[in-house]
């Protein structure tokens, strides 16, 4: 059974239907990424599982109905959302951003283990402890955007758009600690790119969306090798 | 000197009475983007409450408690029933809905209880257990209660899940829901915080003008303009900037030649005044619109 | 709603008619019910200042009672000091509410929405303590108010008919006058300002000047209906001019309609007979809270449900009727 299986999905805002009947899943311990321009609707399609749209269709989690769902429910699954622009509590410091990710948690010695965790993948975050996250930079705060994720012990993260606005140093790094995290904390991921040279090096499965519609599916590999999908859909 | 020892401390007990309503609207504006003009009158009839269980108990500390519980549920369930079916309007038809529960609570207090002045006396004993001519019991009391409870507070939202929560809600409304907090129910707890801290600044201020219905709307004024003189958007600042306008006016009536008709008139300027030239108070920040 | 009524035979048919009927009323009725419904169009000149500035420029004001009261004491005191008789006062009222509002709209030009409104509601709690300062008793009349004549009687009509006559004309003069403003270019460019500010004044409109002359003219017409007030009531003093007249002008505003001119006569008129109204039912029985709690509950009702007032659910209802008939 696909952990997140997600069927004839439609998502309005308002009048307008951005999303006309998705299809796609995704498997416990894959990485899969849904790539498409601008306008596609990928950053919808995730604010859809999160329920902050009004949708149509069938999304399942582990074999539940989640559509009915208020979105803060969905962060107690064990679905982390980090959100386009990283969504960042910009007045908090770095510490209580983490802590704020970690709400929906019991246990304060699981929560203050997990801490230390993510500041074993992110040095950088550990000597920002004390700042206010506003004042990080761009990487920094994408950086603390995954932590934050982290701090939930997700089964799925939905990644949009990480290496938004990052130079292509800090999104390699980025990318590179994403790897690490997918082996070692067992979480799944859904990742949603325009850059889809380095979600290709990342991802096992691949989904191209436009204007709405899934156009084509595959295995990552398959897809980044093939020059004419290459050239007709992903720019490159 | 010890006239304006006297003034000066007057005017902290009755800043610190305007620093309650003062941190009662930031509160409110800072979990939503209101200011609640209805927050005077809620606190006018939660006094009421006060005086009616104050009658009935004989302990007013018993009839404190309880009125201040019961405008804790009450400003949960008025965000819950009235403010929420508005909170995705117009700013205009929210305005319109809390000038109506403004006209609600004024009116229901003058029919349940008439417009007769009543007497509430004062939580503080007034034996202190040593003399002083400085300030009287009840206002020593008033400063040192609001003191107390402005700390806890402080520390409520410093120190607990709860109160970074309420935070990070006002905040970043849809990130807090990402992470799992109710933003509705921050937003009711908001508004029962402010209601309840409101309910505290009425049972303290009755004693020194008298409970009637018309009782806080000169207190919310200066409330209103100590929060933006302050800071509207730092707790910390309104309740500085409630404790000044306190001080400022005290001074004024004995020192500004017919200040002591003008009180209202000067917490308009100061208001005008601020907005105009430094609409982030004292100890605000400016908080930047992108286009 | 959000733009005035296109210039149609309809319209103008429609408010002929209303004019007219307007004249036969109080001839119809007891003067002491033309003095009520003079009392409802004072205030619904003043309403429709509230209209004209909030509905159709943007600006919010919940303290508009200040407008209103400079306008009733311009006049009183002209008429009591300076034995001026009332109708002369009016273009002074005219003036002196314009340049207090003009001059109120330049401050209001740095405060958005919720700022503007506490400025608002600054003034208008504040005003009755400035009417009652010291310094000024010897014009204001101090606590006490003043007292005055009500303007003569004229064409043998009884004195309230009289009165009731020019606030009528005056009146529908201003609506007319209202009309043609907004249908103008400088209407063009207030809706502008209300609807997206920053890009109106891309287009290259001088948005402060519109926005405080529009202030301006709407404290002209609170000032004005403030007159009117003084005169029906030949009395003002401080206490009346309180906080609650504001809100009473907003009531009428909102309940008769914000984006709309036939809404402030409607306001105007709920405010003075809903009230009475609404005060006979709760005599009727101990168990009845007294009009203003009910009338709160109804504008928090017509918030959730009916937003534009009752002239938004009258255009809402003909368009409804337009769209069944074409079909």
């Amino acid at each position: 059974m696909p952990l997140l299986k997600v069927k004839g999905l439609k998502a309005y805002y308002r009048q307008t239907e951005a999303l006309h009947g998705v299809d796609f899943e995704l498997d416990e311990g894959s990485i899969t990424t849904i790539l498409g321009a601008n306008g596609a609707g990928k950053t919808t399609t995730l604010r859809a599982i999160s329920r902050m749209v009004r949708t149509e269709g069938s999304i399942t989690f582990q074999g539940e109905e989640i559509t009915g769902l208020a979105s803060e429910k969905i962060p107690r699954l064990g679905i982390a959302h980090v959100p386009e622009g990283r969504g960042t509590f910009v007045r908090q410091s770095v510490e209580e951003n983490l802590e704020l990710g970690a709400y929906t948690r019991k246990s304060k010695s699981d929560v203050a283990d997990d801490v230390e965790r993510v500041y074993a993948y992110f040095p950088r975050l550990k000597e920002r402890m004390k700042q206010q996250a506003g004042t990080l930079s761009g990487g920094e705060q994408q950086m603390l955007a995954i932590g934050r994720a982290l701090m939930l012990r997700p089964k799925l993260m939905l990644l949009d758009e990480p290496s938004f606005g990052l130079a292509p140093l800090i999104t390699q790094e980025i990318y590179d600690i994403m790897a690490r995290i997918s082996k070692d904390e067992g979480a799944s991921m859904l990742l949603v790119e325009q850059n889809a040279n380095i979600a290709l090096n990342l991802a096992d499965h691949a989904y191209l969306l436009e204007t709405g519609n899934v156009v084509m599916s595959g295995e990552a590999s398959i897809l980044r090798d093939d020059e004419t999908v290459r050239r007709t859909y992903l720019g490159y | 000197m010890d006239l304006f020892l006297q003034l000066t401390l007057a005017g902290l007990a009755i800043g610190s009475i305007y620093a309650c309503v003062a941190l009662a609207v930031v509160m409110i504006y800072q979990a939503t983007d209101h200011f609640n003009f209805a927050q005077g009158e809620m606190a006018m009839f939660s006094t009421f409450v006060a005086w009616a269980l104050f009658q009935a108990t004989g302990s007013i500390w018993l009839a404190f408690v309880l009125a201040v519980a019961a405008s804790f549920i009450a400003g949960i369930i008025i965000e819950r029933v009235i403010v929420k079916p508005v909170e995705s309007a117009p700013v205009f038809n929210q305005i319109i809905v809390f000038i109506g529960l403004l006209m609600i609570f004024n009116n229901l207090a003058g029919w349940f209880w008439e417009h007769t002045t009543k007497t509430l006396p004062s939580l503080f004993p007034e034996d202190l257990g040593f003399e002083t001519t400085l300030i009287s019991p009840h206002n020593l009391g008033v400063i040192v209660f609001t003191l107390a409870l402005l700390l806890v507070v402080f520390l409520f939202f410093k120190f607990t899940k709860v109160g970074l929560a309420m935070k990070a809600a006002a905040a970043n409304p849809d990130s807090a829901r990402l992470v799992g907090v109710s933003v509705g129910w921050m937003l009711a707890l908001g508004w029962g915080l402010a209601s309840a801290i409101g309910a505290v600044g009425g049972v303290l201020v009755a004693p020194i003008v008298f409970l009637e219905p018309n009782m806080m709307s000169g207190v919310l004024l200066y409330g209103f303009a100590g929060a933006l003189f302050g800071g509207v958007n730092s707790p910390g600042g309104a309740v500085a900037g409630g404790l000044i306008v306190g001080v400022l006016e005290n001074w004024a009536r004995q020192y500004v030649p017919g200040g002591s008709e003008l009180g209202l008139t000067f917490a308009l300027v100061l208001i005008v005044g601020v907005l105009m030239f430094k609409p982030a108070g004292l100890f605000g920040r400016v908080v930047v619109k992108r286009v | 709603m959000i733009r005035p009524n296109a210039l149609t035979s309809k319209l103008v048919l429609s408010f002929g008619a209303l004019v007219v009927l307007g004249c036969i009323v109080p001839l119809v009725v007891e003067d002491y019910d033309s003095y009520q419904i003079t009392v409802a169009f004072s205030y619904g000149i003043a309403i429709l200042g509230l209209n004209i500035l909030t509905g159709y420029n943007g600006q919010f004001s919940i303290g508009h009672s200040a407008f209103f009261a400079i306008g009733a004491y311009t006049a009183a005191i002209m008429i009591s000091h300076f034995g001026w008789h009332p109708y002369a006062t009016l273009p002074f009222v005219a003036i002196a509410a314009f340049m207090v509002g003009f001059l109120f709209g330049f401050p209001a030009l740095r405060l958005e929405g919720l700022y503007l409104a506490l400025a608002t509601f600054a003034l208008a709690v504040a005003t009755p303590q400035i009417l009652k300062v010291d310094a000024l008793e010897e014009w204001t009349g101090g606590v006490q108010g003043l007292f005055f004549d009500k303007p003569d009687a004229f064409l043998g009509f009884s004195i309230d008919q009289s009165l009731y006559y020019v606030t009528w004309i005056v009146f529908v003069v201003l609506m007319a006058l209202t009309w043609a403003l907004l249908h103008s270019r400088s209407g063009r460019a207030i809706m502008a300002i209300r609807d997206n500010p920053i890009a109106a004044s891309t287009m290259g409109i001088n948005t402060a000047l519109y926005k405080t002359t529009t202030f301006g003219i709407s404290a002209m017409f609170a000032g004005l209906g403030g007159a009117f007030f003084a005169f029906a009531n030949a009395f003002v003093s401080p206490d009346t001019f309180n906080f609650f007249i504001a809100v009473y002008l907003l009531v009428g505003s909102v309940v008769g309609g914000i984006v709309s001119i036939p809404g402030a006569l409607l306001g105007g008129l709920f405010y003075v007979f809903g009230q009475e109204y609404a005060e006979e039912v709760s005599n009727l029985s101990e168990l009845i809270p007294p009009p203003w709690v009910t009338f709160g509950i109804f504008l928090i009702l017509m918030m959730y449900f009916a937003p534009f007032g009752i002239w938004g659910l009258i255009e809402r209802g003909m368009a409804r009727l337009k769209r069944a008939s074409s079909s």
